[in-house]
């Protein structure tokens, strides 16, 4: 269990004031003109030794996507766009943190921005976020006023200028390039890659889209030093993060805690347990809605953490835990989602397009049971013809929950077939005329 | 160069090349929908998809730029699991309604689910269904076969230059949409329906009228602008049932106006079919030697100096050089076919080319657009200039009133004197040009017509001369450039001038023989397909109009000569450029009309001057010699001969008037009598004039 002296997010909970003043008490704020001037490719240095990886589902390495930035600034200038669009069923952690703890995040984005030689970050916050919006806005007002961003943020001579802009709800805007669209002001659908945003971003100058947690950790990685940020979880899978368990169990929460931490512990310690004790559990969706369920078997004994998640074909997302006890019916819960997803489906590439309501289509029906037994292997392909065959990876978060569904609960869905077959009064065939 | 391997053939690229290039450079044919070569890139339908070695996913090959190195498979397992997954996708909300498609027989998803779709569907559940869009007169629409691969929103962004067209919705729910259901404001719209890959877009006025294998195709010249677009002509039977663009790189690309391409059900209406006779006030149809030998009574009675011939616009080169050596056997100087009064044909040809050719617009980086509206008088030129715009780096002023170009233009002024101020450098685009590599400028014919044509032609000169917009071939530059350019509007024009069709010594001009007419000291004139003309200032002097249609110049004749359009004959026409093109009969012309060369020919035998050629082949010969640039077919000069032009020989230095230039052009969809026979052009006209507004029920 991760120490309370080891917590980055020490405001998570809203229990103290989110203002600058208590925030610097804290430690937010504290040295960050030392840590600017130390230079773009010693925090790149740092970040990349800490071993953090991305906080918002791909989990690819920050400082390395850092390094891809160009060296020098040339006739375009450098972005940095942080990403707290955050969408994906079950997650609430960026609110959090741009809640209760916006000055961190603030001051992360000034580090980033330093590392990767941007003199403006845009920050995309999701469009129902009204009440964070305001706050993280206030946050940064009072930023500008006390002189830690703005023209020589900091004291340092790096000028940095800070924006929100707000989305209008669309889910496919929390795709790095979708969300650069939404931002120059055109239709949210993503781009075709390459070219890659650290090239051709942000009105097709180099940028780096973040996740907020990223952003948000970086600062105190940096006070703290790499070393203590790498020496917590496994390797790879390095660092605490945030955790928001939602479900069926007793006290859902958001919770700060290190990587790999098994998932029954953190479950049964931040979460008090499962409703109806932990074999009451039937399956986990381990990392918001876009990854595959798993079952309690495997709930038993797994690592919450990017490889280990990954071995037992599923992953750690965002790292929202979506608790589903016994009394769920799988199948409707992962109908669900796949109405959610052609709901959100930007329509701009044939599989996703086609296949999101496809797939939502015969989901609904073996809901009812009203279905073929062949229809499952049917649906089980046709996932597999969206999965990697679309320009962002929307396709793949539609085709994942169903796969991972008819991976571990077949017989669920078979067994509901046969009985509403079984229910229907067999039809009496008769001669034709 | 990069070199990479496809099916383990070896090919080497162009850099910048995609890998869908690199695949069919070796030879591997990649399906496709939404990727078009003049488009930008989309990369949506994914039907592209190849594998690449070391990749993890299959890549869109028509989006991936190929790299040194890369091992691409193109007929794999994988590859052909990922076609027919993404054609499964596509056809599972397509309607299997391809008896009824206008589309089918030359549909881009029906041959490819030959090619890579299944044989029967997995889709149990009910196919979208999508509200047909209006989108004017002219594209049809049936949405829910649409694949959503937005050809026809990048082409009308990008080349059309209007946000007429989108993609709106989400997911399953998007659909392409005029947004406010009204029609397309450009006159290019029709070429959404050859970019449309399924049967969404197609022609609303040959809807259902034919299917692409019953119809004859002929490859043809279009004749409704001076541009010469290179056409195909289906036809079946004794009608022409459509025309479609054709691919000529150094004209119109692979795009033509939508007065070109819809033009052919003039080609039905308002035929002159048999030849006709005025008695007692009234036309009665007659036999071609009863017509023959009225006109033969009337010029035997008249002396040639009061006989006139004035060519139309839609003549072609044969026939005006047949009834130029008919006018010359007779004797008359009074001939010409400038039919607007344009002030030019005097000295070197140059001096009324489109000199730096249509294609050599992407090459420059000042534009001068003097009293021209390209956009409507020519309007593939205006495509050019737009494609030359989007490309960055140049600069366009105009002289002449704001009209909407679709690219950003500096208006400097509306006249001749702001002509004049750029002409003697006290204007600010006057350094503009001098500092431009390759200036060019337009001058139109609303600038050329006016009395002070010829003066505002030297000003033009004038400018070309001082402004460096003729340089000659030279170590450094391997072609000379030639920015002097004059726009014609009229399809005979160039060919006329170069004919030489014009006012022998002391013969009127086409003025000159109307104030004649009136006068009454002109007694015959000779209509050759001319009918923009005020036919009813003609006063009492004896008419024969010789051309296709019963329009302005039939209603005022006394002998009517039912001739062939130009889907009817074989025939030389040489567009704006200079450039000598041939256009192929597609079918007959209707009833007793002939081709018009051997009308003029019979009427030279009836009035005992017979011409001295039998057959087409000996009548161009004699033509080439006479005007050798005819020559040489598919050829324009461009700057090819810039050293030797005589620049103060073009046009006549003088006061220029202080009116404001008019454009040539005042009505896009009119300007022939093919186009006033049309339906089609008539609604479309009527749309352009009075604002689109869907027809609604009244509450």
């Amino acid at each position: 269990m991760l120490a309370d002296k080891d917590r980055i997010f020490t405001n998570l909970y809203g229990l103290q004031d989110w203002r600058l003043e208590a925030a610097k008490a804290r430690g937010a704020w504290n040295g960050t003109a030392d840590i600017i001037r130390m230079g773009p490719e010693w925090i790149v240095e740092q970040v990349k030794a800490s071993g953090l990886r991305g906080r918002g589902g791909a989990g690819f390495p920050t400082g390395l996507k850092w390094s891809f930035m160009p060296k020098e600034i040339g006739e375009r200038p450098h972005y940095l766009v942080v990403n707290a669009d955050e969408s994906e069923p079950g997650t609430c952690k960026d609110r959090e943190i741009m809640r209760h703890d916006p000055h961190l995040f603030i001051e992360g984005c000034l580090v980033a921005s330093a590392a990767m030689r941007a003199h403006t970050c845009y920050i995309y916050v999701r469009g129902e976020y009204i009440a964070e919006r305001n706050r993280l806005q206030a946050a940064i007002d009072e930023a500008y006023a006390d002189g830690l961003v703005g023209p020589k943020a900091c004291g340092t001579d790096w000028d940095f200028d800070i924006i929100v802009h707000h989305g209008a709800g669309a889910y496919i805007c929390g795709e790095e390039t979708a969300l650069l669209e939404s931002l120059e002001g055109k239709k949210g659908q993503p781009r075709l890659k390459p070219p890659f945003p650290a090239n051709v971003g942000l009105y097709g100058a180099p940028t780096t889209v973040n996740n907020v947690e990223s952003i948000a950790v970086a600062p105190t990685i940096i006070r703290r030093g790499a070393v203590w940020f790498a020496g917590l979880g496994r390797p790879n899978n390095a660092g605490t993060k945030l955790f928001c368990i939602s479900g069926h169990v007793n006290r859902p929460c958001n919770v700060e805690e290190e990587m790999s931490i098994p998932l029954r512990t953190l479950i049964d310690t931040h979460a008090g347990g499962v409703r109806g004790g932990w074999d009451n559990l039937k399956a986990v969706i381990p990392g918001g809605s876009s990854v595959p369920v798993i079952p309690k078997e495997i709930c038993d004994n797994v690592l919450m953490d990017f490889d280990a998640l990954k071995e037992v074909q599923s992953g750690l997302g965002t790292a929202a835990v979506i608790v589903m006890d016994k009394s769920t019916d799988m199948i409707k819960a992962i109908a669900r989602l796949s109405y959610f997803y052609r709901h959100e489906s930007c329509g701009q590439c044939t599989p996703c397009r086609e296949g999101t309501g496809w797939m939502w289509r015969v989901m609904e029906r073996m809901v009812r049971g009203e279905a073929e037994l062949s229809e499952i292997d049917t649906l089980l392909e046709v996932s597999y013809q969206i999965e990697g065959h679309t320009i962002c990876a929307l396709g793949d978060a539609a085709a994942w929950p169903v796969q991972g569904l008819i991976r571990h609960f077949r017989p669920e869905i078979e067994e509901r077939i046969n009985s509403y077959r079984k229910s229907r009064p067999v039809p009496v065939s008769t001669a034709a005329e | 160069m990069p070199k990479l391997t496809v099916d383990g053939i070896e090919v080497e690229i162009e850099p910048g090349a995609t890998v869908l290039q690199a695949c069919e450079q070796a030879g591997s044919e990649i399906p496709r929908f939404c990727y078009h070569e003049r488009l930008s890139i989309a990369g949506n339908c994914r039907m592209c998809l190849v594998e690449m070695e070391k990749a993890p996913k299959p890549i869109a090959s028509c989006a991936m730029p190929a790299a040194d190195g890369m091992n691409i498979f193109t007929n794999t397992a994988l590859v052909k699991k990922a076609r027919e997954g993404v054609m499964e996708f596509l056809l599972i909300n397509h309607p299997l309604d391809c008896p009824i498609c206008d589309q089918g027989g030359e549909c881009d998803l029906q041959d490819q689910a030959m090619a890579y779709g299944g044989d029967r569907t997995r889709y149990a559940e009910n196919k979208r269904a999508v509200e047909d869009k209006y989108m004017g007169p002219l594209v049809a629409t049936v949405m829910t076969r649409c694949i959503q691969c937005t050809r026809c929103v990048r082409f009308i962004t990008e080349v059309a230059g209007v946000t007429d067209l989108g993609l709106i919705g989400r997911g399953e729910d998007v659909e392409i949409t005029t947004y406010l259901e009204q029609s397309m404001r450009s006159e290019l719209s029709g070429n959404v329906i050859d970019l449309c890959p399924v049967g969404a877009l197609t022609s609303k006025p040959y809807a259902f009228t034919a299917r692409s294998w019953e119809l004859n195709k002929t490859e043809s010249v279009d004749v409704m602008d001076a541009v010469g677009s290179s056409i195909r002509v289906d036809s079946r039977g004794r009608e022409v049932m459509r025309i479609l663009p054709r691919l000529n790189e150094d004209v119109n690309e692979e795009w033509i106006s939508d007065k070109t391409r819809f033009i052919w059900d003039g080609l039905r209406t308002q035929r002159l079919d048999t030849p006709y006779v005025r008695k007692d006030g009234k036309l009665h149809a007659a036999t071609w030697a009863e017509a023959f030998a009225a006109i033969a009574d009337k010029i035997k009675a008249t002396k040639p100096e009061r006989i006139g011939a004035i060519a139309g616009d839609l003549a072609c080169a044969e026939s005006m050089k047949a009834l130029k050596d008919l006018m010359a056997a007779l004797g008359s100087p009074n001939l010409d076919c400038r039919q607007d009064g344009a002030k030019i044909g005097y000295g070197p040809r140059e001096g009324y080319l489109f000199n730096t050719t249509i294609a050599g617009i992407e090459d420059a980086d000042a534009i001068l657009l003097i009293g021209t509206n390209p956009r409507w008088e020519a309007s593939l030129v205006n495509t050019r200039i737009r494609k030359r715009f989007v490309r960055g780096g140049v600069s366009i002023g105009a002289v002449g009133p704001h009209v909407d170009l679709t690219y950003d233009v500096d208006w400097l002024g509306a006249g001749p004197q702001t002509l004049s101020e750029i002409a003697d450098g006290t204007h600010a685009f006057a350094k503009v040009l001098r500092g431009a590599k390759r200036p060019m400028l337009i001058v139109g014919m609303g600038a050329l017509t006016r009395e002070d044509g010829a003066a505002v032609l030297a000003a033009a000169a004038h400018i070309a001369r001082d402004m460096g917009l003729a340089v000659a071939a030279s170590g450094e530059q391997e072609e000379g450039w030639n920015g002097f350019n004059v726009l014609h509007t009229a399809a005979a024009r160039v060919a006329g001038l170069d004919l030489g069709f014009m006012p022998g010594p002391k013969g009127r001009d086409v003025a000159g023989m109307i104030a004649g007419a009136e006068a009454g000291d002109m007694d015959v004139l000779y209509l050759l397909g001319a009918d923009e003309l005020p036919t009813s200032d003609l006063g009492k002097a004896f008419v024969i109009y010789q051309g296709s249609h019963g329009d302005q110049g039939a209603h005022r004749a006394d002998v009517i000569l039912p001739g062939a359009a130009y889907t009817e004959k074989s025939a030389i026409w040489v567009n704006t450029e200079g450039r000598v093109q041939l256009g192929e009969r597609a079918i007959f012309p209707p009833g007793e009309a002939r081709e018009d060369w051997t009308i003029v020919r019979a009427l030279s035998d009836v009035l005992g001057l017979s011409l001295p050629y039998k057959n087409l082949t000996e009548l161009r010969s004699v033509m080439r010699a006479a005007a050798p640039e005819l020559g040489t077919v598919d050829y324009a000069p461009g700057g090819d001969n810039v050293s030797s032009v005589t620049w103060a020989n073009i046009g006549i230095p003088g006061a220029l008037s202080d009116a404001p230039f008019e454009y040539a052009v005042k009505n896009f969809y009119f300007t022939n009598p093919i186009a006033r026979a049309s339906k089609t052009m008539a609604e479309c006209s009527a749309l352009c004039l009075t604002g689109d507004v869907k027809p609604q029920a009244a509450e």
